[in-house]
């Protein structure tokens, strides 16, 4: 089957099986490499995607059922030259060893500011519970989240949002 | 630059290796690019026209940062720019074997080999400026790779000394190194070279690499430990859209697709039988089982006096047995590797942490010759040890083999969860004895550890033991280390058995053995200290005597406010308890130090634990990186913080039954902890590791503050609610 897709702003075409996990297709059939195969379950994060402006992972939503929304990716949010708020947030804080949980870390977090931009630490915690990290980059990750959320302003949240496809 | 092509690779571009000109065919045997040869210079290092400097690193890195700190040693030793330096690490073809990437050694081992390559580089090319501008040694510096004198009227850079050439110099382990006083580079806080890609989806993973005309393999397992197949059915795995084939070679069993999604389905639709045996011990009596194993070897008892009469003499005898679970590594990132088999030699891209040792392990499973493997190392998930990294690389391998095809193998979770090798189960006993004054008189510590036998070759490999290649070694690092103390008892005695079996495939786990002797240890040192009335931290400092362990105690009791009194704190009320505990390790006996001190919050209605806090002094000599050092230390204490209170591998008579996230659950954020980290720099020392440094003294840290909080002593890893409220903390 064909899929079209918008994907960090553009539309591509998909050859897939109905049934293969969005991730797949990103990482194989678009050459993303943003999100990562970390368990196939929805139980790490590390595959973690933004569509309309939602955190979902990737690893268990079937290419067929996604209808039009817009998808952003890790490589959708900046560069290594023009960084995201929140990626360059994490490394100005060196919060990332192995790196191969950062993506959901990273996803997850700009989703969860753009509904909450002044969160506590406590806030963070809670809003990054169900993302898994094996390196224990933890103190770090809350540390550049909070960096990055005092250093976005609501509206460029909103406007990051907005032209990323919330 | 090869490592620069890697970072600017991204997005899953195929990336077609190629080295200064040399193709895949170097796998084949034939003539290296480079100097291999051990004590010369260019073997490690290489000055190019352009002045960029390539280091061949024999150590890679696994996501801890030794790429960063290993460029800013020989930046600083060869007086170049830190951005100048380019890193190859671990590729066979032209890096040296310097041992497996294991044991905090990258920096301490490593680095030191590539610094005096560097000195001695610096030296010869000083020594050749200054026959080139007729001045003498002496009048020469040396900044940003240019050796100018002086008075700066004549100058000469590296790249025009070496002129695109090999520099044919022996490495000198002489050669002087830089005294610490000058380092500029080496102590900084340089942020890492590869922190940027990976937070951009540029970084090039194991995960991410792909070849030209690659195939897609997930493997089939036996349904156990020794399993034997006796059928397979690919009828309905056939019909799975972009099925190419099913391999086996014995027990060894994959389906092979053109796309990922497509092996995927076909490898649950494959039907297979299987014949496996009941060969692992039963999980509820494991250390039954373990006590009772006959043991293979006992290593050399470690007396002072006699321990055995102490004990008998003595006014309080206490006796107490711990035992920490077996747990795995649990990499983010199921293993993955790509091979491509061909004219009888094979490539492999792989993440593991020792691929020279592994081109050994992989020879005997292809029949082929070590010189007709190369492996390249590309940066995987974080592993820990020895996880599935390697396995994996040999499944690749074979499947390659048996396909003629470039293939790529991704491990799913429950193969990563159900068969990456397993730290060891650990049992031991202690018991210790104090006069009428309660000071202590003996120490008696008995270890009851898994065997080691053979080397890495001989290590059981998957995809050696399922095709019918034997083998016999068990391989688990060196987990004897730290069962002997260094507190100053008149009599000890410390008996290691290695025990015939290993009760399953088992590895090394960060800080193998030094955490679950520490565990052991620094909790039983508790126990003595309480029966004395004593406190724990000045009691420490009473036995030990070397100053750079008193003075991480010190510095950790100010860090901590500890406040000086004897375990357990006076009892509260209400259903929380508060209690702080302290812990300290010499790492091995002969190196970093480290003291740390937790707190924690004990629900006496639930038996849940919290760490509220720590505290850490760490001296590892001199510091490369402080920022990474303490991302490393921060790392390990909460790694482990989920270790001691959650992790417990889970099995049954055939198989790991803990294959993913809900049945093996791991530390979550709103469960960790404030960490205060301490480093102090003794920029004049030798420099000593510190990534699993730190681990050694959180299980016991933790025992000993619940037992403060509580008056309740936890002698079992993992400290899950229900045993807390068995051992009675209501």
């Amino acid at each position: 089957m064909k899929y079209q897709l918008n994907v960090n702003g553009k539309t591509v075409t998909a050859d897939a099986d109905s049934d293969t996990p969005l991730l797949y297709v990103l990482r194989d059939n678009l050459a993303l490499q943003g999100p990562k195969y970390g368990c196939g379950l929805g139980q790490c994060g590390a595959c973690t995607v933004l569509i309309n402006g939602q955190a979902v992972r990737s690893c268990i939503t079937p290419v067929a059922s996604l209808k039009g929304g817009k998808i952003v990716t890790l490589e959708g949010l900046g560069t290594v030259d023009k960084p995201h708020p929140v990626q360059q947030a994490f490394i100005d804080e060196q919060a990332a060893q192995c790196g191969y949980c950062i993506n959901g870390m990273v996803m997850q977090s700009v989703a969860f500011l753009a509904k909450n931009p002044r969160p506590s630490e406590v806030q963070i915690q809670d809003a990054l519970a169900a993302n898994l990290c094996r390196c224990g980059t933890h103190t770090r990750i809350v540390k550049a989240v909070k960096r990055a959320s005092e250093a976005m302003t609501p509206a460029a949240v909103t406007a990051v949002s907005a032209v990323k496809g919330a | 630059m090869q490592r620069r092509q890697f970072l600017q690779a991204g997005s899953g571009l195929v990336v077609s290796f190629s080295f200064a000109g040399a193709s895949l065919s170097h796998a084949q045997g034939s003539a290296p690019v480079k100097s291999m040869v051990r004590d010369q210079v260019d073997a490690w290092l290489g000055i190019a026209a352009d002045g960029r400097v390539t280091v061949y690193s024999g150590k890679v890195d696994l996501g801890t940062g030794v790429r960063t700190a290993l460029m800013q040693m020989v930046a600083e030793e060869l007086d170049v720019n830190f951005s100048q330096i380019d890193m190859v690490m671990g590729d066979t073809l032209t890096t040296l074997d310097q041992g497996q990437s294991a044991g905090s050694l990258s920096l301490q081992v490593g680095g030191g080999t590539l610094r005096q390559a560097a000195a001695s580089a610096r030296q010869a090319l000083l020594a050749s400026a200054a026959t080139r501008l007729q001045v003498n040694v002496a009048d020469l510096r040396v900044a940003n790779g240019v050796i100018s004198t002086r008075t700066g009227d004549k100058n000469i850079s590296y790249a025009a000394l070496v002129d695109g050439k090999p520099m044919n110099l022996k490495l000198d382990p002489k050669a002087p190194l830089k005294a610490y006083a000058d380092h500029t580079i080496v102590g900084q806080s340089i942020a890492r070279v590869d922190i940027p890609a990976k937070l951009t989806g540029t970084f090039m993973y194991m995960h991410d690499f792909k070849l030209p005309g690659m195939l897609h393999a997930r493997m089939i397992r036996p349904t156990g430990l020794g399993g034997k197949l006796l059928s397979v059915d690919d009828a309905a795995a056939r019909k799975v859209n972009g099925f190419v084939m099913v391999v086996r070679k014995q027990d060894f069993l994959a389906v092979v697709c053109k796309t990922e999604w497509a092996a995927v389905k076909a490898a649950r639709a494959l039907k297979t039988t299987w014949d496996t045996p009941n060969s692992m011990p039963l999980q509820a009596h494991l250390y039954t089982y373990w006590r009772n194993l006959p043991v293979a070897k006992n290593e050399a008892v470690i007396k002072t006096g006699d321990a055995v009469a102490a004990l008998a003499g003595s006014a309080k005898r206490i006796k107490a047995t711990y035992d920490f679970a077996p747990h795995t590594h649990g990499s983010m990132g199921p293993s993955c590797a790509v091979a491509d088999f061909k004219d009888g030699a094979c490539t492999v891209w792989s993440a593991s942490q020792a691929t020279h040792s592994l081109q050994a392990e992989l020879a005997t499973v292809l029949d082929i010759p070590k010189a007709r493997i190369r492996m390249i190392y590309v940066d995987g998930a974080g592993c820990y040890g020895r996880n599935g990294h390697e396995d994996c690389s040999g499944d690749a391998a074979l499947v390659s083999q048996l396909v003629g095809a470039p293939v790529r193998v991704q491990w799913m979770r429950a193969d990563e969860h159900g068969w990456d090798p397993k730290s060891p189960p650990t049992l031991v006993d202690m018991e210790g004895g104090l006069d009428a004054a309660n000071l202590p008189v003996a120490w008696r510590s008995e270890f009851f550890l898994a065997q080691a036998n053979g080397t890495l070759e001989e290590f059981p490999l998957l995809a050696a033991v399922l095709s019918g290649v034997k083998r016999n070694g068990h391989y688990t690092g060196n987990l004897h280390k730290n069962a002997d103390v260094l507190y100053q008892f008149p009599n000890r005695q410390t008996e290691v058995h290695r025990l015939a079996d290993t009760a399953f495939r088992t590895s090394h786990l960060r800080t193998p053995g030094r955490m679950q002797n520490t565990f052991a240890n620094e909790a039983f040192f508790d126990e003595l200290a309480a029966a004395a009335g004593a406190d724990p931290l000045q009691w420490r400092l009473t036995y030990l005597k070397e100053p750079r362990a008193r003075a991480v105690l010190e510095d950790v009791a100010r860090l901590s406010k500890w406040q000086s009194r004897s375990s357990p704190a006076s009892k509260t009320a209400g259903h929380l308890a508060r209690g702080r505990g302290v812990s300290f390790v010499k790492y091995d006996n002969d190196r970093t130090f480290v003291a740390l001190v937790a707190e924690v919050e004990v629900n006496r209605t639930t038996g849940g634990i919290r760490v509220t806090d720590v505290w850490c002094s760490h001296d590892c000599g001199q510091i490369v990186n402080p920022d990474g050092a303490i991302n490393q230390i921060e790392g390990g204490i909460v790694q482990t913080i989920s270790r001691t209170l959650l992790e417990e591998l889970q099995f049954d008579r055939t198989h790991v039954t803990s294959t993913d996230w809900a049945s093996y659950p791991i530390l979550r954020f709103p469960d960790v902890p404030r960490i205060h980290v301490s480093l102090i720099n003794r920029p004049e020392m030798p420099l000593w590791g510190a990534g699993e440094m730190a681990p050694t003294v959180v299980p016991s840290a933790i025992s000993n503050a619940v037992f403060d909080a509580t008056g309740v002593r936890l002698r079992s890893v993992p400290f899950l609610p229900a045993k807390v409220k068995a051992a009675g903390v209501a």
